[in-house]
């Protein structure tokens, strides 16, 4: 409160003081530094605490750890090929039925729509991406899963039954189902950050395209795609990146299940869901390590996504296009 | 003339593609929020907010203790992150705005916001969980804090970098240092900017489950303290969903409920403090 109006002493009171306010503001640095450092040296602490409690599973098991699908606790053999199978697989579908359509929206909302309707449809779709990711999981196990069960699986298996991904009993849950829940979830992202990448396009560069008599969707195609391509790469990475990681989402529905198939109605796991389901009850020490060393593998892959993702936003932000 | 009526033709399809793929998002959206509401609010009543869980089978109980354990948890993790935050974000946004440093602490906050939750509530269990011998809400508050704070820092930075140079001129030129400048000027130039930031990572967290799983973990009982397993809507939510009891999934749908409206409202009033403003 005080402070706002200042006495004319006070002021000459602090010129005097002007040495010690230099002490002051170097102290201020000093903090506000410690404090912004303090955020790497957490993250650096998360890969060491990780990579410390890995060790035992790491000696044990080394490299074949990611390549053996044995998942055994009793005779404590661990291995991390099907959890990361299924984290692959059930983004890999995520992002299939995702990014064409968050493009889609994305470009409704950017360009297409009429005036009136862009903002309440660019709130819904932000509120969207607010809604817990719990909430998501939930909702497929007790409305998705059943339909899925009912009516999609039954036809893709009549239609498409020849192919190996669509055969088998159809429960519901399984890897499509997870699959169809990540890609609700990842959709607002990607679709909200793709409309402002879209947004960044210079208007002069539209004009002058629509001027030349283009088409909506040529100014799209040849203008605004061209333009933000890093950008919309950047924002495809960040859904991933989530994809990957997302644990609540996709344990209520993927059916928790050491099992490889071909088929996307059977049950899998993922790392993010194994982790979530075993983490309390590991009650050897390797268990634990093998579990910490799959959060480790998870760590890193989405450090590595988010990484990219992070460095063509940020270059789509600063070039445009090119 | 064919050809411009292919090229109007293809703009048509498009344009009807992208307009049904938004409509689709507005589809889930109702769907999902009807659902909730629908069969959250058959769950709700007086009971849920004042009694204790009970056994499997028992259609009376509520969740008391777990609204108070997730409020308890998200204001202390709240209380932890934004003095952190409020602080790297100074330095991001008035020392270091073109450092190398700078640079570098940004790419990692920025891959830090989206790092999976599950792998910070790995890490809270080996730093804290298992050295203290038991799950307690200090560890679920501090892994929540650790979620919120890349996003309190980053929004702390954008929100700095708005409030226009000359103030800090002007400031400056008074004779006054900068740490009086900061509290007394530019932190009250961007306050309203600062709290929606704080807003909306609160709202990220209150929806949290990965990260509490295994530091809070989840308990029946009231608390009485932070220092002990506490329970919470997310876990309790988790567990009575994937129980085979229809009340406790009831109760589930209701938890839910409570969740979806208090993270949705805060979402949408911070929206619409920042519509005003600008």
């Amino acid at each position: 409160m005080h402070g706002q109006r200042r006495s004319p002493q006070e002021s000459v009171y602090h010129m005097n003081t002007a040495t010690q306010s230099r002490w002051g503001d170097a102290i201020f640095r000093a903090i506000t530094i410690s404090f912004a450092i303090g955020i790497l040296l957490l993250f650096v602490g998360i890969i060491i605490a990780l990579w410390h409690e890995s060790l035992p599973s790491i000696h044990k098991f080394g490299f074949s750890f990611l390549t053996s699908s044995a998942w055994n606790p009793v005779k404590d053999d661990f291995g991390a090929w099907i959890a990361i199978v299924g984290t692959l697989l059930s983004t890999c579908l995520a992002m299939l039925i995702a990014i064409p359509l968050s493009l889609g929206v994305a470009l409704f909302l950017a360009e297409l729509a009429p005036e009136w309707m862009k903002a309440p449809f660019g709130t819904a779709i932000e509120l969207l991406a607010a809604i817990p990711s719990i909430v998501y999981g939930m909702w497929g196990l007790f409305v998705l899963a059943p339909i899925m069960s009912d009516y999609v699986q039954p036809w893709l298996a009549d239609h498409f039954g020849f192919l190996p991904f669509f055969t088998g009993p159809a429960m519901g849950i399984g890897m499509l189902t997870a699959g169809l829940v990540l890609a609700l979830m990842i959709l607002p992202f990607i679709a909200s950050v793709t409309r402002d990448v879209f947004l960044m396009v210079p208007q002069n560069l539209k004009e002058a395209a629509y001027g030349m008599g283009c088409t909506t969707w040529e100014v799209v195609r040849d203008i605004m795609i061209p333009y933000g391509k890093k950008g919309i790469a950047g924002a495809v990475f960040l859904g991933m990146g989530r994809a990957l990681g997302e644990t609540m989402a996709v344990t209520f529905v993927i059916g928790n299940a050491y099992h490889l198939s071909w088929s996307l109605f059977a049950p899998g796991n993922s790392i993010a869901s194994t982790l979530a389901n075993e983490f309390t009850e590991a009650d050897s020490d390797i268990y634990l390590s093998s579990l910490v060393e799959l959060g480790l593998v998870l760590f890193l892959i989405t450090f590595i996504v988010l990484g990219i993702a992070q460095l063509w936003l940020k270059r789509g932000q600063q070039g445009g296009g090119r | 003339m064919m050809r411009m009526q292919r090229r109007m033709m293809i703009n048509r399809i498009v344009l009807g593609l992208s307009g049904a793929a938004a409509t689709l998002g507005l589809i889930m959206l109702t769907w999902i929020l009807g659902d909730v509401a629908l069969r959250g609010m058959a769950a709700i009543n007086w009971d849920f907010f004042t009694e204790l869980p009970t056994p499997p089978g028992n259609e009376d109980g509520g969740l008391a203790n777990n609204i108070v354990g997730t409020l308890l948890m998200t204001l202390a993790a709240t209380c932890m992150s934004v003095p952190f935050g409020v602080m790297a974000g100074t330095w991001l946004s008035e020392f270091g705005r073109d450092s190398k440093l700078g640079g570098i602490i940004r790419f990692f906050s920025d891959i830090l916001v989206s790092a999976p939750s599950i792998v910070i509530g790995v890490f809270v269990y080996l730093v804290m969980v298992r050295p203290m011998g038991h799950f307690s809400g200090w560890a679920g508050a501090v892994a929540l804090a650790i979620i919120m704070l890349p996003v309190v820092s980053r929004t702390t930075e954008e929100m700095l970098k708005l409030v226009p140079h000359e103030l800090r001129e002007a400031a400056l030129a008074l004779g006054s240092p900068y740490w009086k400048i900061m509290p007394q000027v530019i932190y009250r130039a961007a306050a309203a900017g600062m709290m929606t930031g704080i807003m909306l990572a609160v709202a990220r967290v209150a929806g949290e489950t990965a990260p509490l799983l295994f530091t809070a973990m989840n308990s029946p009982y009231w608390m009485e303290g932070m220092n002990e397993p506490m329970a919470n809507l997310t876990v309790t939510l988790f567990n009575y969903a994937m129980s085979p009891y229809d009340d406790w999934q009831t109760k589930a749908w209701g938890a839910a409920f409570l969740i979806t409206m208090a993270v949705l409202l805060t979402t949408i009033i911070t929206r619409l403090i920042l519509r005003k403003r600008s």
